[in-house]
C-alpha cells in the first residue's frame, strides 16, 4: 500500500439529525480528513443501496450512512427502514467481495458534533488500514 | 443544458482562510454547464445577493450553485434573493465548504481540493434540477401546550392574549408545576405562590384556554399547521364538572398513610385528595394506588359525605382527540435521583435532605407550617450545612450530570438567607467549587448572603456526611486555607443537579422533535432560534430546553408564544415542494410505497392508459397526496420498479454527486 494514496469516503448524512451534526463539529472546529464527503439526504430511508453499489463502482473506497437515532427519526420511522435495508445490503456486499469494514451506518443526533468527528476519523482509518477497494470498480466508469 | 453560475463565498477569511477561493471558482469554470464563476468576500450580503441577482438577469442563468456556508443557514436566504431575479427557488444548490469543509480542515491544499469537488457535486446536482412549486396547506387556529408549569401557563396566557384557542395538558392533577411547590423565589425574596397562582386562576378563567389537567398526550400525527393529536384523561374517579372541590371528602377519607407527592413524601394526605389550596382546577382525584374502595370496594366514605354527587368510582380513562396547528414542549425538569450519592448519607438519615425538600420544610403551607424542624426528631437544627453540585458538573456521567445546573447557586444562597434571617442563632455554611451568579441582582443577592446575613461560604467540596448519634458528622476540605473542616450539623441540604422531566423523552419521540445527549431539547439554532424545534410547528418552553430560572423561563414562554402566534396568524403555510411522484408508466401497483409511507399520503387509483393496437387498459397506480407527504423518500426505495422518485432529491441527482465525489 503506498503511503500517499487516500480513500475516498461518501457520507450519507439525513438533512435533520446528522448533516446538523455535521454542521455542528465544524462550528465548534473538529477536525476530520478531508477524504469525506457528505451527500445530503432527506432522511437515511432515502438512501437507495444503488447509490451505494455506484459509489463503490466509481471508486469510492467506503460508504458511511448517518441517521438520527433509533426513535428520533423526523419522519418517526425511516431511519428503521434504512437499518433493515443496510443490514441486507451489507451482507449482499460482503457475499460479493465487499468488506464488511468499507460500510457502515451510524447513528449522529444534531447535538453530536463531537461524535461525528470521532466516526469519521475512525472510518478513515478503518478505510486506509484497508487499503484500495477495486471490487466492484467499474472500469468502463473510469476515465 | 443548464446555465450555470457559480458564486464563491470568502465568509470574511472564515472560507478564504483555508480554502483558495480564487482557484476554487476558477476550477469549478471549467466543469460543463458552468457560464459564469466569481468568488466575492461576503455573498449573503446585500451587495453580494445583488450580484446574485443581476448576473441571473444579465446572463440567463437558469441555475446557481453557491459555495459558502451551510445550507441550514442560508439556502433560504438565497433562493428569495433567485427567486427575487426570477429563477425557481429550487434552481439554486449550496454546497458547504464552510462548515463541511474549510472548519474541520488546516491544510489549505486539501480544503481547497474538497471544496472543488463539492462544489462539483453541487454543479452536477443543479444540472437535473427542474423548478418545482410549492404548494399551500391550511392552518389549524388553535395550539397545544404540553406541560403545565409557568413556562407553560405562560406560553398559553399570551397566545389566548391574542385571540387563540390554547389547550394546556398537564399530566399532574393541578396546573402549577415546580413553582407550585418553592417557598420564596431569588432575588427578590416575594412567595412564589403569590405570583404564579394569580396566573393559574387567570389559565382557568380565561374562554380561550382549556386545561387538560391529569392527561397526557398519547399520540401525535400530522405536521405544521394540522397536527392530530391523541390526549388521555386519567381517570380521577371524581366528576371534574361536578366537584366543587369543598375538600370534604378530603378531611374524611380514613386512608390516611399516603405519601404526600406534593410536600416530597415528608408528611401524608388522604387516599383522596387536592393536591394543595390554590390547586387548579380545584378538584379532588382519587389515588387508584391507596383507596379501599378500589383496592378491595370496601369503604365509599368520600362518595358518602361529597354533597355535589361527584364521585364515581367505576370512572375508566377517556381518550380525546383534537387539532392543533403547533405545539408547545414545556415538559419541565426534575431534580436527579439522590440515592446515589451514598456519601452524603441521603437515604440513611433523614435529616440529609434536597433543596426542593427544604423547600417544602420552609413553606407555610409545607409538612412543619414553615417552622424549620428536622424531620427525624422535630427539633430545630442549628447548624445547617449546604452543599452545592451535587450531581451538576460531575464527571462522572453514571452518576450526575456535566452539565451546571444553573440555579442551584441562586437557590442555595436564598435558603442561607432566609435560614440566617427566621433564625439568627443558627450558623449556615454553604459548600461551592464556583460561585456562579450572572443575572439582574444575583450578584448583589449573593454578596448580602455573604455580608449582611453572615453565610459561611467555604470554597471546596464536602467528601462525607456521617450520622452519628443524632447529629451528622461532615467532612470536608477548604481549598482557599487547605485544611481539613469536621462540622457537627443538624441538618445537611443537597442541592441537586435538576434533569429533564422523565416524560420528555417520550414527548420528543411523539413530536419528532430532537433532544441532546441529556435529553433536554434541541433548538433549530442554538442562538437564532433558540424557542423553536428543528421539526417545523414544534415550539419550545422553559427547562425542557435546558436548566432555567423563572424569570429566563417566563421570557422563553412569551418568546415561544410569539412563534406560535405568528404561525397561527397566517390563513395557509407553503409546503415542501419536495414531494414524492410516481411514474405512472412504471407503476405497477404493488403497494411497497403505501406501506412504508409514514403520512398515509399514498393512494392507488385505477387509470385508463392507451395500449397496442387503440385498445385501452386499465391499471392500478399509485398516487401521492403532495400536501400531506413531507418528503422523506422512504417510498422511493421501497418502488421495486423505480417508479417512485423524489422531487429535489431525485436518483438521478443524487447519482449525479456520488459520481461527481468519485470521480
Amino acid at each position: 500500500m503506498q503511503v500517499t494514496w487516500k480513500p475516498t469516503i461518501v457520507a450519507f448524512c439525513c438533512n435533520w439529525c446528522s448533516y446538523a451534526g455535521a454542521d455542528l463539529s465544524g462550528t465548534n472546529r473538529l477536525q476530520y480528513p478531508a477524504n469525506v464527503k457528505i451527500i445530503r439526504i432527506p432522511c437515511s430511508c432515502r438512501l437507495n443501496p444503488m447509490f451505494i453499489l455506484r459509489a463503490f463502482q466509481k471508486g469510492a473506497d467506503g460508504v458511511i450512512l448517518c441517521g438520527c437515532h433509533p426513535g428520533d427519526c423526523h419522519y418517526t420511522t425511516g431511519n428503521y427502514y434504512a437499518r433493515r435495508r443496510m443490514t441486507l445490503l451489507f451482507s449482499m456486499l460482503d457475499f460479493l467481495g465487499i468488506e464488511k469494514g468499507r460500510t457502515r451506518v451510524e447513528w449522529v443526533s444534531a447535538a453530536e458534533g463531537a461524535k461525528f468527528a470521532a466516526t469519521m476519523n475512525e472510518f478513515v482509518k478503518t478505510i486506509t488500514e484497508l487499503g484500495e477497494n477495486r471490487r466492484l470498480e467499474d472500469l468502463r466508469c473510469k476515465e | 443544458m443548464q446555465k450555470i453560475g457559480v458564486f464563491v463565498c470568502h465568509c470574511g477569511t472564515n472560507i478564504a482562510a483555508t480554502v483558495d477561493v480564487e482557484t476554487v471558482a476558477k476550477t469549478l469554470g471549467k466543469e460543463p454547464g458552468v457560464v459564469f464563476t466569481t468568488d466575492y468576500p461576503y455573498m449573503c450580503s446585500q451587495t453580494g445577493q445583488q450580484m446574485i441577482q443581476d448576473k441571473i438577469q444579465e446572463l440567463g442563468l437558469t441555475g446557481v450553485v453557491i459555495c459558502s456556508c451551510s445550507p441550514r443557514m442560508h439556502e433560504q436566504t438565497f433562493r428569495k434573493a433567485c427567486h427575487k431575479a426570477g429563477l425557481n427557488d429550487y434552481m439554486v444548490e449550496i454546497a458547504n465548504i464552510r462548515e463541511q469543509c474549510s472548519w474541520i480542515h488546516k491544510d489549505k491544499q486539501e480544503a481547497t481540493e474538497k471544496a472543488v469537488i463539492l462544489g462539483r457535486a453541487a454543479i452536477a446536482k443543479v444540472q437535473l434540477n427542474a423548478p418545482l412549486t410549492a404548494g399551500t396547506s391550511p392552518v389549524t387556529k388553535r395550539a397545544l401546550v404540553i406541560g403545565g408549569g409557568i413556562a407553560g401557563i405562560q406560553t398559553a396566557l399570551d397566545i389566548a392574549e391574542a385571540g387563540f384557542e390554547v389547550d394546556i395538558v398537564e399530566k399532574q392533577p393541578t396546573i402549577g408545576g415546580k413553582m407550585t411547590q418553592i417557598d420564596k423565589t431569588f432575588p427578590t425574596l416575594d412567595c412564589a405562590a403569590c405570583i404564579l397562582t394569580p396566573k393559574m386562576v387567570d389559565c382557568a378563567q380565561n374562554e380561550k384556554i382549556h386545561i387538560y389537567a391529569y392527561s397526557e398526550v398519547e399520540q401525535v400525527g400530522g405536521f405544521v399547521g394540522n397536527f392530530h393529536v391523541k390526549i388521555r384523561r386519567k381517570a380521577r374517579f371524581v366528576n371534574e364538572d361536578v366537584c366543587t372541590g369543598c375538600g370534604a371528602c378530603t378531611e374524611k377519607c380514613p386512608q390516611k398513610k399516603v405519601p404526600n407527592a406534593f410536600n416530597l413524601g415528608l408528611d401524608t394526605r388522604r387516599a383522596i385528595y387536592i393536591p394543595f389550596a390554590q390547586a387548579v382546577p380545584k378538584v379532588a382525584t382519587i389515588d387508584p394506588d391507596y383507596c379501599n374502595m378500589l383496592k378491595n370496594g370496601k369503604c365509599g366514605v368520600c362518595a358518602k359525605v361529597c354533597t355535589a354527587g361527584a364521585i364515581d368510582y367505576k370512572q375508566k380513562d377517556t381518550t380525546i382527540e383534537r387539532e392543533y396547528g403547533a405545539i408547545v414542549a414545556a415538559t419541565g425538569f426534575n431534580p436527579i435521583d439522590l440515592s446515589q450519592f451514598d456519601e452524603f448519607a441521603y437515604s440513611k438519615s433523614p435529616d440529609v435532605v434536597s433543596s426542593l425538600e427544604f423547600e417544602r420544610l420552609m413553606n407555610a403551607a409545607g409538612p412543619t407550617g414553615g417552622t424549620l424542624l428536622r424531620p427525624s426528631d422535630g427539633t430545630h437544627p442549628k447548624t445547617i450545612v449546604f452543599v452545592q453540585c451535587v450531581g451538576s458538573r460531575c464527571e462522572d456521567a453514571q452518576k450526575g450530570k456535566s452539565y451546571c445546573s444553573k440555579i442551584c447557586c441562586m437557590y442555595t444562597a436564598k435558603h442561607a438567607m432566609l435560614c440566617r434571617e427566621k433564625y439568627p442563632d443558627t450558623d449556615v455554611y454553604v459548600f461551592y467549587i464556583d460561585v456562579r451568579t450572572p443575572g439582574k441582582n444575583f450578584d448583589e443577592f449573593y454578596r448580602r448572603a455573604v455580608e449582611e446575613y453572615g453565610v459561611h461560604y467555604i470554597k471546596g467540596m464536602v467528601g462525607k456526611v456521617v450520622p452519628e448519634n443524632g447529629k451528622l458528622k461532615v467532612q470536608a476540605s477548604d481549598l482557599l486555607d487547605n485544611r481539613q473542616l469536621h462540622i457537627d450539623a443538624d441538618m445537611v441540604v443537597l442541592a441537586a443537579a435538576i434533569e429533564p422531566d422523565k416524560s420528555a423523552r417520550s414527548v420528543a419521540t411523539m413530536l419528532t422533535a430532537s433532544m441532546d445527549t441529556n435529553d433536554f431539547f434541541t433548538e433549530a439554532h442554538p442562538k437564532l432560534r433558540p424557542v423553536e424545534s428543528p421539526t417545523a410547528g414544534v415550539f419550545l418552553s422553559g427547562t425542557c430546553q435546558g436548566p432555567k430560572d423563572i424569570p429566563e423561563t417566563v421570557a422563553q414562554a412569551s418568546a415561544a408564544a410569539a412563534k406560535v402566534i405568528g404561525l397561527l396568524c397566517k390563513d395557509s403555510l407553503t409546503c415542501n415542494p419536495c414531494v414524492a411522484e410516481p411514474n405512472e408508466l412504471m407503476c405497477n401497483g404493488c403497494s411497497n410505497c403505501e406501506k412504508v409511507c409514514p403520512y398515509g399520503a399514498i393512494t392507488y387509483i385505477d387509470k385508463e392508459f392507451r395500449g397496442p393496437n387503440r385498445t385501452t387498459l386499465i391499471r392500478r397506480v399509485a398516487q401521492v397526496n403532495p400536501a400531506v407527504c413531507q418528503g422523506c423518500g422512504a417510498c422511493t426505495v421501497a418502488c421495486m420498479s423505480g417508479a417512485m422518485d423524489l422531487k429535489g432529491f431525485s436518483n438521478k441527482q443524487i447519482m449525479a454527486e456520488v459520481d461527481a465525489i468519485c470521480r
